[in-house]
């Protein structure tokens, strides 16, 4: 099976009103390459669900969005996304905010097929009152109440991984995965973009297969993009782009406001983007943050 | 153990918040922010070699990484994963001591970090989201660090928006007692406080050199109790500034509390 595909064959097959799933965590490992395509269409009415950075920020800002399920959307050392700030400051939005850890439990009741996973996280807190979806319950087993985190469906999960080969083996050599296998797992389609494509015969030493996180099954599509996750991180390949944060967040205080950024730098394809941010060798010189 | 004559206020603050985690026995030790992170750092690296810890972003260490950057040649004490899925798996065991910053700290320890004024529509300012608060208030202990004590972020009435849960009657999930709700310590640029009062009530623990109950109080929205005797926050001793010394090579703790004064202001 040969699950290779573009950008723009991933975005055809996305739909208004979809819930998507995006991968990687604030400003690490994002498949910011497949978001660029999405502000590059005319999709709309989105529903997002992520542990949020710039993916949150840029297709709030591009009005891509009806309502976005978050813990936090962030830049990490920048704190607030200046463009989720703004979507939520004008109410343009609608949220369903909740705890990092029932954003998981969510993901992992819709990969089992379950309505919900009990937690008590989330008790006492404006988490169960800003959110009348989500339902507080007795337990059979004992005398307290319990939240009933609902699953989290997906109609489609985006996800930047560092390797993969054509039949969907995606592989995440950095240190951390995030929640990246949970995602994959919860949506009807997973869509991957990859730093390197590699064959099969790559995956055959063990030392590199321990690094893959789901199986090829829960992978729907392959697109190869080198630097695809600039200006979030792709560790180890490469760190951050910090200056390119910094002007994006501060586009978010001028004038032209996010139409000036996506001017400066967005371009017709991921090849125009890459040249108007100094090419992928400077991408893959970026270097790895220190934390 | 010399106690030290000059120090500054972040170093008192961090030889005061890392007593939090004296005690704690082997847990895992989260200090965010940069006083948080180094009072973990010296409770492992002295009252507390039991600690976990982790280099904030996905091994667990057996000693603390220095602050900041590392020379090329570093390396670090890695022990095992710990990726963020993986936390959750040890904030609900219970297993772990949080110590973090919040917006708002309400009377009765509740705490905000996501939006402030307006509507919860639309808010006025919209800040981080409710991260990991909710989980972390309800499944371990927790403690505050304020590097500015004032009414804004200890302010009259409920927090705008609850991200963890607190001491509050009202909102007691059924089945609960309020005692199972964990609060330790709140560490201020003023003041060292915890919920030990009369009904959970914010009480005085200790106050920094040169500050007095009532400065605290003045930067309180709401009534804090003071017992009749309340000592004052101990001074680091040399040995506790020569850790902190080590654990931050960069000096990035003078850069987290504004002017960085003097740790006794008499």
């Amino acid at each position: 099976m040969d699950k290779r595909m573009t950008a723009a064959d991933v975005v055809a097959q996305l739909e208004d009103g979809m819930t998507i799933g995006i991968g990687g965590w604030g400003p690490r490992r994002k498949p910011m390459a497949l978001v660029r395509e999405i502000l590059r269409s005319d999709l709309k009415d989105l529903t997002l669900v992520s542990y949020g950075g710039a993916d949150v920020g840029m297709l709030c800002a591009a009005g891509k969005v009806r309502k976005v399920v978050f813990a936090f959307v962030s830049l990490d050392f920048i704190p607030l996304e200046p463009y989720f700030r703004i979507a939520r400051q004008s109410g343009a939005i609608e949220v369903m905010e909740i705890d990092e850890g029932m954003m998981l439990l969510g993901l992992r009741a819709a990969a089992w097929g379950l309505p919900f996973i009990p937690t008590q996280v989330g008790l006492g807190t404006d988490i169960i009152k800003r959110n009348p979806d989500i339902k507080v319950i007795d337990s059979p087993y004992d005398d307290k109440e319990w939240v009933a985190m609902p699953a989290l469906h997906l109609d489609a999960s985006l996800i930047h991984a560092d390797r993969a080969d054509a039949r969907g083996v995606c592989q995440i050599a950095g240190p951390d995965h995030y929640m990246d296998d949970w995602f994959a797992r919860a949506a009807k389609q997973t869509f991957v973009s990859c730093d390197e494509l590699v064959e099969t015969e790559y995956f055959h030493d063990p030392a590199q297969a321990r690094l893959v996180h789901w199986e090829r099954s829960a992978t729907t599509g392959v697109v190869p993009i080198p630097g695809g996750a600039h200006p979030t991180s792709c560790a180890p390949l490469y760190g951050f782009d910090v200056p390119h944060f910094k002007a994006y967040t501060g586009s978010a205080k001028d004038e032209a406001g996010f139409q000036g950024y996506v001017e400066t730098y967005l371009g017709a394809s991921e090849a125009d983007y890459q040249a108007n941010v100094g090419g992928l060798e400077a991408i893959r010189t970026i270097e790895l943050p220190t934390y | 153990m010399t106690t030290a004559t000059d120090y500054t206020l972040a170093e008192l603050c961090i030889v005061a918040a890392s007593q939090a985690f004296a005690d704690e026995g082997e847990v895992l030790a989260t200090g965010i922010g940069v006083i948080p992170r180094l009072a973990a750092s010296l409770a492992m690296k002295t009252t507390n070699p039991d600690l976990m810890m982790t280099d904030s972003e996905a091994w667990m260490l057996s000693e603390p990484n220095p602050v900041g950057k590392r020379p090329a040649d570093f390396v670090p004490a890695t022990e095992s994963w710990m990726g963020f899925s993986q936390i959750f798996d040890n904030v609900w065991s219970g297993k772990r001591h949080a110590m973090l910053g919040p917006t708002q700290i309400d009377r009765w320890g509740q705490s905000n970090t996501s939006a402030l004024g307006g509507t919860y529509e639309q808010p006025k300012v919209m800040m981080l989201g409710a991260r990991g608060f909710p989980g972390n208030s309800i499944s371990h202990p927790n403690s505050f660090f304020v590097p500015s004590h004032n009414t804004r972020v200890f302010m009259e009435g409920e927090c705008d928006f609850v991200s963890s849960i607190g001491y509050n009657p009202a909102r007691l999930p059924k089945g609960h007692s309020l005692d199972d709700i964990d609060i330790r310590y709140v560490i201020t640029d003023l003041c060292v406080m915890d919920f030990g009062g009369p009904d959970h009530q914010i009480r005085l623990v200790s106050v920094h050199p040169g500050i007095s109950a009532a400065q605290v109080q003045e930067n309180t929205g709401y009534p804090v109790f003071v017992p009749d005797v309340v000592p004052t926050t101990a001074a680091p001793t040399q040995a506790q500034l020569a850790v902190i010394a080590q654990m931050d090579p960069h000096n990035q703790r003078a850069a987290q509390i504004k002017d960085n004064p003097p740790g006794d202001r008499s």
